[in-house]
């Protein structure tokens, strides 16, 4: 099958690759239809993890038609249309009968890996590197679904492939953001990132009753977008003091919630040289983290900050010091998305949750190297772009 | 107040060893310890964990040579399943030696992990195959 494989940094390219295979009696394998960029993809393109190697698949939400089934999977037909969560979680653990299924304790074939990186392993991710699962990636023709019963999810009929795509982890991390920051009716909602989780987050956070939400970039057109189909208010960081800004807006508390969806894709307004690239990653030197930062000392005493960007390692300059003394409540996470998916296709049906205006670029697999530079440069109002394996 | 180890089945409790886990000894002469205990908690209870006292399959190559304590988990969080090399040894004898290489604690919590995914989902998840594990394709 044809897959769009990381050949080294910042170097993709579409190859033959062997087609994927069910290596357990859970699993299933999906032939792809739609498959999203994503902010988290952009460090591995970078050659910033250490785990990936070259001929990986890259990819990791999807939407597809079921094409074989392993002997143990009950919920799927061959020719279902189904997306597919981007967790790999096995929904029978301690922390997926939780609903936190990005923690799943069996979602990882090697877990020494995170375990020696973070503490403990987490559950599995489509197109990430050993450390998360090491499972092949979604920019391809077809793609192995391990645990096809808790992770992939039939598509209601009148949802488009346009729209439901992006319940595969875009839309539950925005949901996730809003409603383990708790926001709740009458709550100012300050959002760091313009991009597709950042807009899904807005659009959650008005979902649960925000009374006011404000959406913060440096991309004028991710802006409008914003204004455009979540009604939130805007902020461009590199015209105006956010924090001040922030403070006038919430009657001179602070946001109640601040939800950070930038991770460390997008984090300033110059990329690093070659050079501070260089020294960084020689010196071992953490990302600088300008969005996490902001929000922390934006945000209102007793308040609450979530960090939905994608991280892996260290950051610099974390203002710990803010969060102890104004006392906030400091969560993050993986998106647990088989907890809401669901809910989200059900909503999407309804017409409550739109997300198509997110695929600004709509391109055949064969072009996957061009749409990620794109994506990457944020270059002709590229918020996502979206993969046709067969277009 | 009855002890927790009463709640196991009198036949599984027969089937281990039950020596102290990380009994006595303070922190501060501790030093270096040999044979760890290697510790997954299974979202299961005993009974399921290691039914009628048998060892599942990705212990049985390892029987002989380690030594196995489990109890209930707090919070009802199922069951604590330990095991280190027999007798507290650093290194394991014979063919389990073989197996594990140099460090014994790595494989005993890879080998602990399967078993608590063969009892919680049936089976043990499998990595997709690399691509130089399998037939060539022309690219």
């Amino acid at each position: 099958m044809r897959a769009l494989c990381w050949e080294g940094a910042d170097a993709l390219a579409v190859r033959e690759v062997p087609d994927p295979e069910l290596r357990n009696a859970h699993d299933m394998i999906v032939r792809v239809r739609r498959s999203a960029t994503c902010g988290g993809d952009l460090p591995l393109l970078g050659g910033r993890s250490p785990f990936l190697a070259a001929g990986d698949v890259l990819g990791h939400e999807f939407l597809g038609e079921v094409a074989e089934v392993g002997p143990q999977v009950r919920r799927h037909r061959v020719g279902d249309r189904v997306v597919v969560c981007a967790s790999v979680a096995c929904g029978s653990c301690w922390y997926c009968r939780r609903g936190q299924h990005a923690c799943c304790d069996n979602g990882d074939p090697a877990p020494a890996v995170a375990e020696e990186a973070w503490g403990q392993p987490t559950g599995g991710c489509y197109g990430h590197p050993r450390a998360t699962g090491g499972f092949t990636g979604s920019h391809a023709e077809y793609v192995r679904v391990p645990y096809a019963d808790v992770g992939a999810f039939t598509v209601p009929e009148t949802v488009s492939d346009d729209r439901a795509v992006f319940a595969s982890e875009a839309a539950p991390a925005g949901w996730m953001g809003a409603e383990l920051g708790e926001v709740g009716p009458g709550d100012v909602v300050a959002i760091w990132g313009a991009g597709a989780v950042g807009q899904l987050t807005a659009q959650a956070a008005t979902l649960l009753g925000a009374d006011r939400v404000i959406v913060i970039d440096r991309h004028p057109e991710r802006l409008r977008m914003a204004e455009r189909h979540t009604g939130a208010e805007t902020l461009h960081y590199e015209q105006t003091d956010v924090t001040a800004e922030l403070r006038e807006r919430s009657g001179g508390r602070g946001p109640d919630v601040c939800v950070e969806a930038v991770g460390a894709a997008d984090g300033g307004g110059r990329p690093a040289s070659l050079a501070e690239r260089f020294a960084g990653r020689r010196a071992g030197r953490g990302v600088d983290a300008l969005a996490v930062r902001e929000a922390v000392h934006a945000c209102r005493k007793g308040g609450t900050v979530f960090v939905s960007g994608t991280f892996t390692g260290f950051v610099d300059t974390f203002p710990l010091g803010a969060v102890m003394h104004k006392g906030l409540t400091l969560r993050s996470g993986r998106q647990h998305g088989q907890r809401w998916i669901p809910m989200l296709l059900e909503r999407m049906a309804r017409d409550e949750l739109r997300t198509e205006h997110l695929a600004t670029h709509r391109l055949p697999l064969e072009q996957g190297p061009a749409g990620y530079a794109l994506f990457r440069d944020r270059a002709d109002g590229c918020v996502r772009a979206v993969f046709t394996p067969r277009g | 107040m009855v002890p927790m180890r009463r709640r196991f089945p009198r036949a599984l409790v027969a089937a281990l060893r039950v020596p102290r886990w990380g009994g006595g000894r303070r922190a501060a002469d501790a030093g270096p310890r040999p044979g760890r205990w290697q510790v997954v908690t299974v979202d299961r209870p005993a009974g399921e964990v290691l039914p009628g006292g048998r060892w599942p399959e990705p212990l049985r190559p390892l029987a002989g040579a380690v030594e196995l304590w489990l109890r209930p988990a707090p919070g009802g969080r199922g069951t604590e399943l330990a095991a280190r090399p027999l007798g507290g040894r650093a290194t394991l004898p014979g063919m389990a030696a073989h197996l594990v290489g140099d460090d014994p604690g790595r494989y005993l919590r890879d080998t602990l992990r399967r078993v608590k995914q063969f009892v919680e989902t049936g089976e043990v998840l499998r990595a997709d195959r690399s691509p130089v594990d399998r037939p060539a394709v022309p690219g």
